[in-house]
């Protein structure tokens, strides 16, 4: 029996308003093949399916450290990601309603759904999947209608309203798709898994920017992950920390997991509970100010 | 009375043939307004979205004033059809008279309507992508189809019937107009000469055009609001989204037509054919339609407030007392239970009357779409510490007082160019009443030079 999909559903209501049949079906970004066992060996044919998994339990919004947090941080530096935006931001919430229940810190970035609401609605393919199921945007083509944005539900996609800032070297790159480098005015941009990184065989920078080891990166194809510290086995790591993907029940299929907890193995602690603060409002976008910078060496050099 | 189709004749046509200064004062200040627009379209075409209230609201407003106009206009589009199709097959007579400012409306805001989407565009620069990389499957290339086949078959069914009566231009205004009217006149009547196959061609057009008008129009409102509930927001995630929508759009569209009909009738002296009749039978179609509006409400707001999902919470609250209360009970009281009850009194229920009521529904739902688009953003989707507020810049203000001014700008060249009124078929309807007792059983009857104020 066929499974009726969202994606059919809408594939069969696009070829009836437009009188183009099965259009839907021929995008061919559903994973590819099941899942390795741990006894063989990997396919080398076989597509790499990035995930990525915070461990809550060691996650403390950097607040032990008296940091920014770092994940932010280091994405946005290293990312050239334009100033106001936050593709993984952290999120204080409240654990539960209970009183004294305290405080959960949930970073998120773009959940890499695989039934994206953003791909289906985007009008010319701008935001799409790549074969191994990772979801970028192509800024060249984009148009700014910013309907992907609206039915982002968990709000992952930024525009850039204005002309970004962006150091010179950066702006007057070639664009790259992977890294979304140099940002366009008027265009759409979100998180993007980092997957220049992982190709090059090297890990996300937030995952190396993190110091409480709270990431992983991994390939369920491989069944195999890592926080920059330790190689487990990505399905057991879910399996026995009962991971749950970030509202699961809207079927968006993340690529993205959480280990449930609120930051208790974050260790060291410099702070005790009573002094936390969050540090969010201390995030730094340098753009401007480099920018600043080199005009002012710029300026001064042929004097 | 002379013979009710010479007179007529002679007012529909006067306005072809003479144009008071007035006439143009109001266009010129309209036009200057429309420049205002343009001169505001082109600050943001220099400084991007930046310069609108959706920047700095961190992305999470990421629409507001027009996609609220582009609602607004692509709803009261649905003047025409409803008022020349619906009531064509029905076989209302009383519309008759009224049947091309309808479709007038139609045609004109649908184009103003169109534009939005592409004032809205971070890149309008590659609107054409839309055409080269267009995916059927995404509700914006339904939104283009949809509209752009209800444009150009709005077109067509204004255009039909135009033809006998461009031929009457032809004919009459052959001395006091210049080369080109003449020129335009005597192409776009197509060589009418009111010969009975020519009739017949005519009369199966036009049914064909009735039928296949309807379901487009309703397709259009449709996949406009399929924009907003193909989303998994609180607030647009609704499966009755289409049909709350269409029956905006149609009621939004009558009071439109109550509006124009009101003004057109005053400066072309058409107190005798569009009487007191046409406003209380549109105002009592508004009133029913504003009763439907109720109910959708109901439904809508009683279902999400009995479970209140995650979110609902919020927009309930922002909708019923907080931010958006002003707005929402305005929109109720003033815009959906008062006009009905305006309709119903028959102390009010008068030309006067209805119009007051119809200005009051066009002004609340501008409103109603401002909460649906900007009210629903508002509600966060992640755990947020505040609320995102928007506030519209001038920028936008300023573009959306010029859509509206290009929108009756469009209507005041169209009376001069054509008449108003389908002098052909209120003619033939004139014509058969005289031979035959009035079937009608309300006390208006339907052309009497006495009726309305
Ligand atoms: S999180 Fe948002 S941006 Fe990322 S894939 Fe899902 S819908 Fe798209
Ligand atoms: S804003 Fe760009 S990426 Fe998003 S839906 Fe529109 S065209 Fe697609
Ligand atoms: S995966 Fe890369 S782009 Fe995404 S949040 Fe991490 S560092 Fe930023």
């Amino acid at each position: 029996m066929v499974p009726i999909t969202r994606r059919r559903v809408l594939g069969a209501t696009g070829a009836v308003i437009a009188g183009a049949a099965a259009a839907a079906l021929s995008e061919g970004f559903l994973p590819i093949g099941g899942r390795a066992r741990a006894d063989e060996q990997p396919d080398p044919l076989r597509l790499r399916r990035w995930v990525m998994v915070f461990d809550l339990q060691r996650c403390d919004g950097c607040v032990g450290l008296g940091l920014p947090p770092q994940c932010t941080q280091t994405c946005t530096w290293s990312r050239f990601v334009p100033e106001g935006q936050q593709w993984l931001e952290v999120f204080e919430s409240e654990l539960n309603e209970l009183p004294d229940a305290g405080i959960q810190f949930l970073p998120a970035l773009c959940m890499q759904c695989q039934n994206a609401p953003c791909t289906n609605v985007c009008p010319v393919a701008a935001t799409f999947h790549t074969p191994e199921g990772v979801v970028l945007i192509d800024q060249e083509r984009c148009i700014g209608c910013r309907l992907c944005m609206a039915a982002c539900p968990y709000d992952r996609r930024f525009f850039n309203w204005d002309e970004p800032v962006q150091p010179p070297q950066v702006k007057s790159s070639p664009y790259n798709v992977q890294t979304q480098t140099p940002a366009i005015k008027g265009t759409v941009m979100k998180c993007d898994f980092c997957t220049d990184r992982a190709e090059a065989g090297g890990l996300p920078f937030c995952v190396e920017g993190c110091p409480r080891d709270a990431i992983y990166y991994g390939d369920i194809e491989e069944d195999i992950a890592t926080n920059g510290s330790e190689v487990v086995q990505l399905s057991r790591l879910l399996n026995e920390n009962e991971a749950f993907r970030y509202k699961e029940e809207l079927g968006t299929k993340p690529r993205v997991y959480y280990m449930q907890g609120h930051g208790e193995k974050a260790l060291p602690k410099t702070k005790t509970e009573h002094e936390r603060t969050f540090m969010k409002d201390r995030l730094e976008w340098p753009w401007e100010r480099i920018v600043a910078e080199l005009e002012k060496l710029g300026a001064e050099k042929p004097a | 009375m002379e013979t009710g189709a010479g007179r007529l004749e002679e007012l529909a046509l006067a306005p072809l043939r003479r144009t008071r200064r007035g006439y143009y004062l109001v266009l010129l200040g309209l036009l200057v307004i429309v420049g205002v627009g343009v001169f505001a379209y082109s600050r943001q075409l220099a400084g991007g979205l930046a310069v609108t209230g959706m920047a700095p609201t961190e992305n999470k407003i990421m629409w507001g004033l027009y996609i609220t106009n582009f609602v607004f206009f692509i709803g009261i589009s649905h003047a025409g059809t409803l008022i020349s199709a619906i009531l064509r097959v029905s076989k209302a007579d009383w519309r008759t008279p009224v049947t091309r400012m309808a479709e007038f409306i139609t045609v004109v805001a649908l184009m103003v309507g169109a534009l939005f989407p592409i004032i809205d565009l971070g890149r309008p620069d590659r609107m054409l992508n839309v055409i080269r990389y267009g995916r059927f499957q995404s509700p914006i290339l339904w939104d283009l189809f949809a509209i752009s086949t209800y444009l150009f078959g709005s077109f067509v069914y204004l255009y039909l019937p135009l033809i006998p009566d461009l031929a009457t231009c032809r004919d009459r205004l052959h001395d006091n107009i210049s080369a080109p009217r003449r020129w335009f006149y005597r192409t776009f009547s197509a060589g009418w000469r009111g010969a009975p196959d020519q009739r017949r061609i005519l009369a199966m057009a036009l049914v064909l055009m009735m039928i296949v008008i309807i379901p487009v129009a309703v397709s259009v409102h449709t996949v406009v609001s399929w924009i907003f509930a193909m989303t998994l927001r609180t607030g647009w995630n609704s499966t009755m989204f289409g049909a709350y929508f269409v029956a905006g759009a149609i009621f939004s569209g009558t009071a439109t037509l109550i509006v124009v009909m009101a003004i057109l009738r005053r400066t072309n002296h058409l107190e005798a054919y569009i009487t007191q009749k046409q406003f209380v039978y549109l105002g009592y179609l508004m009133a029913a339609l504003g009763m439907v509006m109720v109910y959708f409400n109901l439904s809508e707001f009683v279902t999400a407030g009995y479970k209140l999902e995650e979110g609902e919470p919020v927009y309930l609250n922002q909708v019923f007392t907080g931010t958006f209360a002003p707005i929402y009970w305005f929109y109720i009281f003033g815009g959906l239970l008062l006009p009905a009850l305006i309709v119903l009194m028959p102390w009010t229920r008068n030309v006067a009357g209805v119009l007051v009521a119809a200005v009051f529904v066009d002004i609340a739902m501008w409103l109603e779409r401002y909460i649906i688009v900007v009210a629903t953003l508002r509600v966060p989707q992640m755990p947020y510490n505040d609320l995102a507020t928007y506030a519209p810049t001038w920028v936008e203000v300023a573009i959306t007082a010029g859509a509206f001014a290009l929108f009756a700008f469009l209507i005041m060249v169209f009376v001069k160019i054509v008449p108003v009124i389908s002098i052909w078929e209120v003619s033939e309807q004139l014509e058969q009443e005289q031979g035959q007792p009035a079937i009608d059983a309300l006390p208006f009857p339907a052309a009497q030079p006495a009726g309305g104020s």
